[in-house]
């Protein structure tokens, strides 16, 4: 107990305000409690309660402004304003949008499995909060602090995609198990890059654990590790169906795939999944590739780590608003024919590295980021080589004016009987 | 152990997002893999051509508007074109360049609007059709000056059209012209090279030139498998034999070229425009209503007209008996006709695709139903 109220700065805070003769509390100068001694389990479960509310409405605030601020943006990235109406900027329209959903009527398909298919919402909501409690967003501002992190995160992450298929196959509706099937496969091919990428990350630090990650990045690992970002990125961004690999509900083919019968606040929690997996994503790279909390001194860790936050969450808007969606082959083709190898080059690399400097200090890993950087471009620029499609070779001399006139099949004019008219009134 | 698998008949339509309309398929899927098709049509079916045998020939311009509602100046061009044969009126060369120029403005703005549909359906979400649809609208404000209309036009009149262009026009048709180039500039530069697009269109649904020329399918769909069949060319009509323009054609016949095709001929387009501002001269733009009356009563017979429509050929076939309106109209559809190959375009191909095919088509649901 005393050694999480030391490292912990949210335990500390909450608890040693809630009970009074916890000596672990005075010997830190906390003298304001309400609980009496002998209570010390009661004051326990209060401060428990209590950081569980507040990790849950920080992150549902989280996610109220990022459904603000992507909307906001894809207006900007679409030359219109986007949504002004309710609170300044509109920020209050997720707002209204969520009380609107609630009054929605709830369809429950007549095919539909009941239990699986209300069982669904919740499956992808409450892994994608579990994964923000081993998350550090500042100097000591954690849940917990879990010695396997980054295993856990990657496994919690997974489960949410299982709800996808709960949902398609539950809501008795062949498009939507369509949906659910492309779901599968995602899954399926993208978590092995996925974990393939963490490696490298695992390796420099020694640690599963996200805390230590973040305080052995002595400068982020992004530019020690360009290949495993790279990847990492692109992985999470399939394994939460953002564009351009939005395969489960891609709009174009299956209307909203798995959510064609989802109605009301069951629609809404899935709303609310997809937003706050996009925000766990952010904050797992921020936490793995881009320093975590970490940043000059002056300023509040917190900040830093929000300030990293959003400029990933730009990074994934930016994609998801400028880039076509990929085939369902062509998807699952990129992520074994393409990132696997990827992965297999950065863990080799680094491993060298390891066996060489077993404990790189700063100037080594700048070394290490100097090798990294060209053999991340030139293998990206191979496998893009390899995976590329080839152009039609005529392509460049349909282009040119002299091309003309073709050696094409051409019709006799005699197909056609009209006679020519207009051209020669004047 | 065998896993017994069957295929699985979906509806997709009429009320589905992509299907550019109402149009409903029948698709039956093995997995991914689309292995039949069944297209049903007729949601939108208005009756014009039924409702044409009750107006006169003035009239029936307002309702080849509504037939394809995103090149309305072009089904007015065809239609007063018909006209003009069966009542062998003979046109004022300014209302002709008039027409010209609107008509080429109208091709430009239906392909923009292809394009960026057919984007849509790859799955760029929105970003590129609102990109498309902004240059629209810089047209469709042209329209709003020459004709006070914007999608409904009803600009055009037997033998010119209904009203001069004002002064302020000029200046904003010489400006949108250079807007328009740069965004097409735009599109080439972001989507014509961007390797998801293109790994996503080239090679999918490929069709020989044999087959497409026997199923009498026209347009853009025609000229990207290499058939050399433009009606401004073959058939020049109004005054498209003194304008000299490029024929684009591309020889791979899938859906990239048929989605390059159209952005290489916006260029002429805008090519065939500044022609036209050339050598348009000032004059009256229709013949006075003592050469053409309002109320036209041509000399029992038929007439077929056609032109090369923004997506394909697109005829009017006109039979007048004698009275103030025809006897029976006709309409060559060129997005029903170009329909013809839809099943043996999207079988064997994956259900991603389908509606990428689909759109490569370029079908308006108002032309197809009618």
């Amino acid at each position: 107990m005393s050694n999480l109220l030391v490292e912990n700065m949210i335990w500390r805070n909450i608890y040693c305000n809630v009970s009074k003769s916890s000596s672990d509390c005075i010997d830190m100068g906390y003298s304001f409690g309400v609980i009496p001694s002998g209570f010390e389990w009661l004051a326990f479960i209060l401060s428990a309660i209590s950081i569980i509310g507040l990790f849950i409405n920080g992150v549902l605030g989280g996610v109220i402004v990022l459904i603000w601020g992507e909307r906001r943006l894809f207006g900007r990235f679409q030359n219109r304003t986007g949504p002004n109406r309710w609170g300044p900027y509109g920020i209050l329209t997720p707002v209204a949008d969520a009380i609107k959903t609630m009054f929605k009527e709830d369809i429950l398909p007549k095919d539909a499995d009941r239990l699986l298919y209300n069982l669904a919402p919740i499956m992808v909501v409450v892994p994608v909060l579990i994964v923000f409690s081993v998350i550090p967003v500042g100097l000591g501002s954690y849940i917990v602090d879990l010695n396997i992190g980054i295993l856990f995160v990657l496994a919690v992450t997974s489960i949410s995609s299982l709800s996808v298929l709960t949902a398609g196959w539950s809501s008795g509706n062949r498009i939507a198990i369509l949906s659910a099937l492309r779901s599968v496969a995602l899954l399926i091919s993208y978590e092995i890059p996925m974990g393939l990428a963490v490696i490298g990350v695992i390796m420099l630090s020694g640690s599963l654990s996200l805390g230590t990650i973040v305080e052995s990045q002595q400068i982020p690992y992004i530019l020690v590790q360009p290949l495993g970002f790279f990847v990492f990125f692109l992985a999470a961004m399939a394994e939460m169906a953002r564009a351009p690999f939005d395969l489960t509900e891609a709009e174009s083919e299956l209307a909203a795939g798995h959510l064609n019968d989802y109605s009301s606040m069951k629609f809404a929690l899935f709303f609310l999944g997809e937003f706050m997996a996009e925000l766990a994503t952010a904050a797992i790279v921020t936490t793995l590739f881009l320093g975590g909390w970490k940043g000059p001194g002056f300023i509040p860790t917190e900040f830093w780590f929000g300030a990293k936050l959003v400029f990933v969450l730009f990074l994934i808007v930016w994609f998801r608003m400028t880039l076509p969606r990929l085939r369902v082959d062509q998807v699952l083709q990129f992520a074994w024919k393409g990132l696997f190898e990827l992965t297999m080059v950065n863990i080799i690399t680094t491993a060298i590295f390891i066996f060489i400097w077993p404990e790189p200090g700063l100037r080594e890993l700048l070394i290490l980021a100097a090798i990294n950087w060209p053999v991340a471009i030139i293998s990206i620029w191979g496998v893009s080589k390899i995976l590329g499609t080839k152009q039609y070779e005529n392509i460049e001399s349909l282009k040119n004016e002299n091309a003309y006139p073709y050696s094409f099949k051409t019709l006799p004019s005699e197909f056609y009987h009209q006679k020519s008219e207009g051209g020669k009134i004047k | 152990m065998s896993i017994e698998t069957r295929p699985v008949t979906v509806n997709l339509g009429p009320q589905h997002p992509s299907t550019h309309g109402v149009f409903r398929m029948r698709v039956t899927f093995d997995g991914e893999e689309i292995v039949d098709v069944e297209p049903v049509f007729g949601y939108l079916h208005r009756g014009s051509e039924k409702l044409a045998e009750e107006r006169t020939y003035s009239q029936i311009v307002t309702l080849t508007d509504r037939m394809d509602y995103v090149s309305s100046m072009l089904n007015n061009q065809a239609y007063i074109l018909a006209v003009e044969k069966l009542c062998n009126i003979v046109p004022s060369p300014r209302g002709v360049w008039l027409r010209m120029i609107a008509s080429e403005l109208q091709r430009i703005a239906s392909h923009f609007v292809a394009t960026g549909f057919l984007l849509q359906d790859l799955g760029a979400l929105g970003t590129p059709l609102i990109y498309c649809m902004r240059e629209r609208e810089n047209i469709l404000d042209l329209f709003e000056m020459l004709c006070g209309a914007r999608i409904t036009n009803s600009y055009l009149r037997p033998g010119g059209v209904f009203m001069d262009a004002p002064e302020v026009f000029w200046p904003a048709l010489d400006r949108s012209l250079g807007d328009i180039e740069k965004s097409i500039d735009e599109i080439e530069e972001y989507l014509s090279g961007n390797e998801i697009i293109f790994s996503r269109t080239k090679g999918t649904a490929v069709l020989s030139s044999e087959s497409l020329v026997n199923a009498s399918i026209t347009g853009p769909m025609l000229r990207a498998s290499g058939v050399d069949w433009d009606l401004r060319h073959r058939n020049p009509y109004d005054y498209y034999s003194d304008i000299t323009f490029k024929r684009i054609l591309h020889t791979a016949s899938d859906n990239y070229a048929r989605y390059w095709v159209r952005v290489q001929e916006m260029r002429e387009s805008l090519k065939i425009i500044s022609q036209c501002i050339k050598n348009i001269e000032p004059g009256p733009v229709r013949p006075s209503f003592d050469d053409v009356p309002r109320l036209v009563r041509p000399e029992p017979g038929d007439s077929y007209a056609a032109i090369e429509g923004s997506k394909g050929e697109l005829g009017f076939y006109l039979v007048s008996d004698g009275g103030i309106s025809p006897y029976r109209m006709h309409v060559r559809a060129p997005s029903l006709i170009n329909l013809t190959l839809l099943r043996e375009m999207l079988v064997g191909e994956l259900f991603g695709d389908l509606f990428v095919i689909f759109g490569s088509v370029d079908l308006n649901m108002g032309e197809v139903d009618r």
